[in-house]
């Protein structure tokens, strides 16, 4: 192994850290890697990652809560540690090599992450916060308090995390800014059949891209496309869907994008908003302090450039490297084959849940798609509450998520307190699958 | 580790086939007061008469996990026709079955410390709680404590509520 700190855009670390399944396919800006490789193999990749390894401490878990957080390869910690055990200084302004490293890493996987999600300008576009709820806080404090007042219309969906909606209810409170929602549809997908008076006279519409709890893979076009003649921007909250497809930001014709690294294999503590340059250049700053200025006088300040105007004191910059090296592990496996592997996967899970439980095991969520539906599988069994579920399940080591999954007005449109969830990611695969529709047998069966 | 056995006792489970006391009571005379568990969305209604201080009937409604109902089931059956002084007394005493265990594990136990276990010598021994002790074994699962706290604290809520009401 090499010791100089390396990290991204290096295809031979990640090849190495893919094992036999890294195939040879460079990240190039807003490119989309081509469909048709070798199926993914989550065996495989699960020697990548610690914390599923099958000889873990305390023996192997069936990892199905990745919707709430996705665990790491070693790549990205490796990334992590050589960074804190050969590079760590303060970033920017200093004059000693390492700190001169430190900088050029952070900015580095600033830029790499912005490609990642086809951003065309990612070295000023593409801001660090601490987490998607962060990211889409500051456009709520730095654009939407600028340019919002009171009977101005900002739309939303019933079916956003909390994330997407408190900041916005707390707009409306502080502003009198008013709140409109799209509501949920046939097969669990949004209901735009009335778009147009929806959106008429708004001036932003904020949604996610993929329900964490449905599973629904929001269609983003006709929503754009009606933001656009009424004249609002749009955010989109991408939390469940940049770990699991290819995005480009530019595509999808949104103006403020956010995602959180830690559902993307990357660390904790680390968040990101994207956002048209011309946006970001007249918003004013968000949280104020060090490195987010040009000038400080005692009777003003004059704020930094982009992309660092939005970054108040000092950034996660081991955080930003391990996030360079998890974006750099799903570029080297593909999102296409993630994607596909997903979709099958999901698909696998429906059929077998049914076929297994018929009518004792309720899917909230639509029927297998690989455009429409993500790999989120939220249900319930007949007469035995979430919690009772989840505690059944972790006993064989299935983890699995119990509760309203910081959805609480989705919840009340499905007309349940809460819903156990189960998600699918890379490493996923049948096995896990088949564990946990054996395991709610016993929970039937001990509930029944 | 603790095995599901020492959660889902079978007297737990009969509990949550089979609630006692669910219901509502007419109000007035009856005192109604919700509890809820922010973690799980779980909701429990609490209906209380209180006559001559003496908890003369008491009906709970809401929904929550096994956990939640069978151990307001078992609060019911065990409260009705009680003062409301040994149902304080009862509260306390199962509160202190769930906390003790708690400070032991090491965790903050949030919320279910403090006020309830001082003057401790009126505690009931958790022998002496009969079907109630059957959830002592939900101290080993941290999480669910609050599940089986949710009723007794929404409980001692009305009873203070009920109180404060007649002074
Ligand atoms: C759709 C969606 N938005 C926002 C969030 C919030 O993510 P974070 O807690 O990392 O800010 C989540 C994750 O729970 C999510 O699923």
């Amino acid at each position: 192994m090499s010791a100089e700190p390396k990290i991204v855009l290096d295809t031979d670390v990640k090849r190495r850290s893919t094992g036999s399944t890294g195939e040879r396919s460079p990240r190039r800006a807003g490119v989309v890697p081509a469909a048709g490789h070798a199926d993914l193999d989550p065996r495989a990749l699960r020697a990548d990652f610690p914390l599923l390894s099958s000889d873990r401490p305390g023996g192997r878990v069936v990892y199905l809560d990745s919707a709430a957080s996705a665990q790491h390869p070693r790549s990205v910690l490796d990334a992590m540690d050589r960074y804190y055990e050969t590079t760590h200084a303060n970033v920017h302004r200093g004059v000693y090599a390492i700190a001169e490293e430190a900088t050029r890493l952070y900015e580095s996987a600033r830029v790499a992450v912005g490609r990642f999600v086809g951003a065309p300008r990612p070295a000023t576009e593409i801001v660090f916060t601490k987490n998607v709820t962060e990211a889409i806080n500051l456009v709520a404090y730095s654009w939407a308090r600028h340019e919002l007042g009171a009977g101005d219309v900002v739309v939303l969906t019933e079916i956003e995390h909390h994330a997407n909606l408190v900041p916005w209810l707390m707009l409306a409170q502080d502003r009198g800014v008013e709140l409109r929602y799209l509501r949920l549809g046939a097969d669990y997908q949004l209901d735009v059949s009335d778009i147009d008076r929806l959106v008429d006279g708004a001036k932003l519409v904020a949604l996610t891209c993929a329900s964490n709890v449905l599973g629904t893979v929001v269609d983003l076009a006709p929503v754009v496309a009606a933001a656009k003649r009424a004249g609002a921007l749009v955010l989109a909250d991408g939390a469940q869907l940049v770990p699991h497809r290819p995005v480009d930001v530019a595509a999808l014709g949104v103006d403020f994008f956010g995602f959180t690294g830690h559902k993307m294999l990357g660390p904790t503590g680390i968040g990101v908003l994207w956002a048209r340059e011309e946006i970001l250049e007249v918003m004013p700053p968000f949280l104020g302090g060090g490195e987010m200025i040009r000038d400080v006088r005692l009777d003003g300040f004059t704020p930094n450039e982009l992309p660092w105007k939005f970054e108040a004191g000092t950034p996660p910059i081991a955080e930003a490297v391990g996030l360079g090296a998890a974006v750099d592990y799903l570029s080297a496996v593909g999102l296409e084959r993630v994607h596909a592997h997903e979709s099958a996967l999901t698909a696998y899970a429906l059929d077998r849940l049914a076929s297994e439980h018929g009518d004792d095991v309720t899917v909230f969520g639509p029927a297998a798609d690989p455009v429409r539906r993500s790999g989120v599988i939220s249900f319930a069994v007949r007469d035995v509450h979430p919690h009772d579920v989840a505690q059944v399940l972790d006993t064989r080591g299935i983890c699995v998520r119990a509760g309203h999954h910081c959805a609480k007005p989705l919840m009340r449109c499905l007309g349940v307190p809460a819903t156990t969830r189960a998600s699918l990611y890379l490493y996923n695969d049948e096995e896990d699958v088949d564990e946990l529709v054996d395991a709610l047998r016993d929970v039937r069966r001990l509930f029944g | 580790m603790a095995g599901l056995e020492d959660l889902y006792r079978e007297i737990i489970l009969d509990h949550y086939r089979s609630p006692r006391n669910r219901g509502e009571l007419p109000i007035p005379p009856a005192h109604r007061v919700e509890g809820f568990n922010p973690l799980c969305g779980d909701e429990i209604v609490v209906y209380l008469d209180v006559e001559d201080g003496v908890v003369s009937d008491l009906k709970i409604s809401g929904q929550g996990c096994s956990i939640s109902q069978s151990s307001a089931s078992m609060m019911s059956a065990a409260a009705k026709g009680r003062t409301v002084a040994e149902v304080r007394t009862l509260v306390r005493s199962f509160k202190s079955m769930m906390s003790i265990h708690e400070s032991q594990l090491g965790t903050d136990g949030d919320g279910e410390e403090g006020e309830d276990d001082d003057g401790s010598d009126d505690l009931l021994d958790p022998s002496s709680l009969g079907e109630l002790a059957a959830l002592a074994g939900v101290v080993k699962f941290p999480v669910r404590i609050k599940c089986a706290t949710l009723s007794w604290n929404t409980l001692s809520q009305g009873l203070d509520e009920v109180e404060s009401a007649e002074s």
